[in-house]
């Protein structure tokens, strides 16, 4: 998929409160449906609702194995998410320090050929 | 030492970053505009930059190539300015050429990319604005392999620092 395309999943699905509590929840450890639908007062089948929509964004996953099936988070998709500005920054502060050391030494030599004047 | 740089997203489009350099506005001016000073700052760790042309007037023509140390991949940005007005401001046009390194940014449209910069007190802020022709370019354009390639080599660092 196209990484724009995957993040326009991804928010959609954090555009959600009761998602993101979802989230919040399986940030401090897997949880099965059942564990998840209790403290939202929801039933089931709606927070299974819930989960898939946060299953294909890649926010969660499921444990297929185990049998009551926990979810967990995935924490690498919600990282990408939050983390493109971050990268931009990243870039562009990588760069500029080079910079302010290119300037320094720019700095330098002029004030150096201003003396010999 | 200057404040990182802070990025802002003005709209749907665009990313604008700035920041604030200890060094008079003429000095920034010529960091941006002569290749072999270009050299010295502009790229990514672990790639040099064999091609800098810089034919800088409006309507004149730019390209920039980086090329990795270690596996000798190629990409670059290509273009033509726009506005030029020294010290204070310049714009081009801007074309990415994905070599053989690739990723998500898209190649037929250009990004507007406009720097400018203010003096006060031998302090010079930079504005470096881009305009994407979509969103979706916008969000492409951090995950090129190239950024990829950056992030190990900080992965590297790390592991260094870590022993």
């Amino acid at each position: 998929m196209q990484n724009s395309a995957r993040l326009d999943l991804t928010f959609a699905a954090l555009a959600d409160p009761t998602r993101r509590a979802i989230l919040a929840r399986l940030a401090t450890g897997e949880a099965s449906v059942q564990e998840l639908a209790e403290p939202f007062d929801m039933s089931q089948p709606a927070i299974s609702k819930h989960l898939k929509v946060l299953e294909r964004a890649g926010l969660i996953s499921v444990d297929i194995v185990a049998q009551r099936r926990p979810r967990r988070l995935e924490p690498k998709r919600l990282e990408e998410a939050v983390n493109w500005i971050e990268r931009y920054r990243e870039i562009f502060e990588q760069n500029y320090q080079r910079l302010d050391a290119l300037l320094d030494e720019l700095k330098g030599k002029r004030a150096k050929s201003k003396r010999k004047k | 030492m200057p404040k990182p740089a802070e990025v802002k997203l003005p709209s749907d489009r665009e990313v604008r970053v700035t920041r604030t350099f200890n060094a008079p506005r003429q000095l920034v001016w010529d960091a941006h505009t002569q290749p072999e000073l270009m050299r010295k700052w502009l790229g990514y760790d672990g790639w040099d930059m064999p091609v800098c042309d810089m034919d800088v007037r409006i309507g004149g023509k730019y390209r920039w190539q980086w090329k990795n140390r270690e596996d000798g991949t190629q990409f670059g940005f290509f273009g033509t300015f726009t506005e030029v007005s020294a010290p204070s401001r310049l714009a081009h046009e801007e074309y990415f050429d994905p070599g053989d390194v690739g990723g998500d940014m898209p190649v037929g449209d250009p990004c507007i990319v406009s720097v400018e910069l203010s003096e006060q007190n031998g302090i010079t802020t930079l504005v470096c604005n881009m305009t994407f022709a979509s969103k979706e370019a916008r969000e492409g354009a951090v995950s090129t392999g190239m950024t990829d390639g950056m992030e190990h080599s900080y992965t590297r660092l790390d592991d260094l620092i870590a022993r």
